[in-house]
């Protein structure tokens, strides 16, 4: 009986030894629910856009990607989509702001995973990925061409692959060599001059090449990184190895990031984003013009004769319900701004939507910091971070690009 | 021998004592306040209607617009046949509202109304509140769901 009893009261020890000494758990069930929740293996399969019947058609494909490289595609015969979408820099370009044939307001967002979002550009002011691809073209600043040319561009260069997969060309033979309602004053006046009927061929063509252009851009997918390894390990209780075994400063700045400094709260699911937009506060950048974000997007995104409710659209409306239920009013949407994914960010400075931070250390210290907005109200509080936590946040994060 | 015996005996007296103490102090620590009433179904503020609120299809996703299902009926359980709703709701801990405008889109019958246009971008407690105008009168009801 004694020997039983001391047998007991052993395994007892063994246990208590177990659960408050050298095999404390490094995360609760909740922390590692959450970082499951962030790792790369639950993103979803990219789903069909119906809006875009050629969305998953290799030729439609590969014309975008043709297009996208091609400094044709703009007034002056230099700038491409990949002119700041640069395929070695993250489809980015290391900019503030974007400088195309003239100096924009923001900055170029890279492009991984770039078909899942259901809103585009830092402010959503276009509603799906070839309505988005449609706009640099005419930006005067952008690519500032206009599309009428796009549309004889088109029939002239890449006549026959065009055909091949969007059927016949309308005839061009006496649309304007530049027109659209968006140009110069000229080109306004030669696109009024249009018959509606030439009007809506020219459209077509050229929702056409923004829907080859996304074709090719659903092909941008995110790459597995550090943080996505430690996580499968963590998730199936395997010892992370090599690379995938995280330091104890980086364990410290993912426990803050999804716990005392809230990222998660916006930087959610594999993607490290929640598709929304938020004020959070970031100051304007100097000698730019007003910039209100989310609450000047929406009437834009409405106007767009290529939204989904819009007539290029492929399939039915149903696919449009982004659009018809977006909030339109409100004090939220002032200087709101999409929450970015986080992935490759610690290779991609500078950071927010007019590169005002050039350091990820200044992009924490702001959120620690969380000053008041210049309009609007800021959803961000101070989280008076230590010095060593900010750290370990910004450790954390780079482990999201290696 | 023995006195080995007695030694690992006094120190698992000993541990078993800390595992005691260890005990009492979780099993008395101050309880996490409780969340907000979270039942799907409940009267309206001021008792006309009966409210339950539903995911069409059954479960919350994070991040997805998805239609729920608003059913009124009336305090002695007719179902409440067209009633003009609006939706708002918000993060009350985060002060911002939905990240979307839900509408009442289709009446379905036996008082149950499709919200459609509903999605929650973030884990945390969410509310979403109903006014309701029918011919009983107008009456208003909060749902809190946690993600």
């Amino acid at each position: 009986m004694r020997r039983l009893i001391s047998v007991a009261s052993l395994l007892a020890l063994a246990a208590l030894a177990l659960l408050g000494g050298f095999g404390e758990p490094q995360f609760s069930d909740a922390e590692k629910k959450t970082i499951a929740s962030l790792a790369l293996n639950t993103l979803p399969s990219l789903k069909p856009d119906t809006t875009n019947q050629y969305a998953d058609v290799p030729a439609a494909a590969a014309l975008g990607s043709t297009l996208f490289f091609d400094g044709g595609m703009s007034r002056d015969g230099t700038v491409s989509c990949s002119t700041c979408h640069k395929i070695d820099r993250q489809f980015q370009d290391d900019l503030p702001q974007a400088v195309g044939v003239g100096h924009t307001n923001r900055r170029t967002m890279p492009l991984a995973g770039v078909a899942r979002n259901p809103w585009f550009f830092w402010d959503g002011r276009r509603d799906s990925l070839w309505a988005q691809a449609l706009t640099p073209l005419e930006n005067p600043l952008e690519q500032a061409g206009n599309r009428a040319a796009f549309a004889h561009y088109i029939k002239k260069r890449f006549g026959e692959r065009y055909e091949r997969i969007f059927g016949p060309l309308p005839d061009l033979s006496s649309v304007p060599a530049n027109a659209s309602p968006l140009g110069s004053d000229a080109e306004k006046a030669a696109w009024n001059a249009m018959p509606t009927g030439q009007q809506d061929d020219v459209n077509r063509v050229f929702a056409n090449i923004g829907k080859a252009i996304a074709a090719f851009e659903r092909s941008i997918e995110p790459e597995q990184t550090r943080f996505d390894r430690f996580a499968i390990d963590l998730a199936t209780g395997a010892k992370p190895e090599g690379n995938a075994a995280f330091s104890p400063e980086e364990i410290l700045g993912l426990k803050l990031f999804i716990g005392k400094a809230n990222c998660v709260t916006c930087h959610n699911g594999p993607r490290f984003t929640d598709n929304s937009f938020h004020n959070t506060g970031v100051p304007p950048f100097d000698g730019l013009p007003p910039d209100r974000g989310r609450v000047d997007a929406v009437t834009q995104v409405e106007a767009d004769p290529f939204n989904c409710i819009g007539k290029f659209r492929d399939g039915d409306e149903s696919a449009c319900r982004e659009l018809r239920f977006m909030v339109k009013d409100g004090p939220q949407i002032m200087r709101a701004y999409k929450t970015p994914s986080l992935r490759g960010a610690a290779y991609r400075p500078p950071y927010m939507h007019a590169g005002q931070f050039s350091t990820l250390d200044e992009v924490v210290a702001h959120y620690s910091k969380a000053p008041p907005s210049v309009e609007g109200v800021s959803e961000v509080h101070p989280l008076d971070l230590s010095e060593r936590e900010r750290a370990a946040l910004v450790a954390f994060l780079k482990t999201l690009s290696d | 021998m023995a006195s080995i015996w007695r030694y690992i005996l006094a120190g698992l007296g000993l541990a078993a004592l800390l595992v005691g103490i260890v005990a009492a102090v979780y099993l008395t620590l101050p309880q996490p306040a409780p969340g907000p009433d979270l039942s799907r179904s409940k009267k309206t503020a001021n008792g006309l209607f009966v409210a339950s609120f539903e995911p069409e299809r059954g479960v919350v996703r994070q991040g997805e617009l998805q239609s729920w299902l608003l059913t009124l009926k009336t305090a002695a359980g007719a179902p409440v046949e067209g009633a003009a709703i609006t939706v708002s709701g918000g993060m009350p801990q985060h002060d911002h509202g939905l990240p979307t405008s839900p509408q009442a889109t289709d009446y379905l019958g036996q008082g149950r109304y499709r919200i459609d246009g509903v999605k929650f971008t973030m884990s945390g407690w969410w509310q979403m509140r109903f006014a309701v105008s029918a011919a009983a009168g107008s009456d208003s009801v909060v749902f809190n769901i946690v993600l």
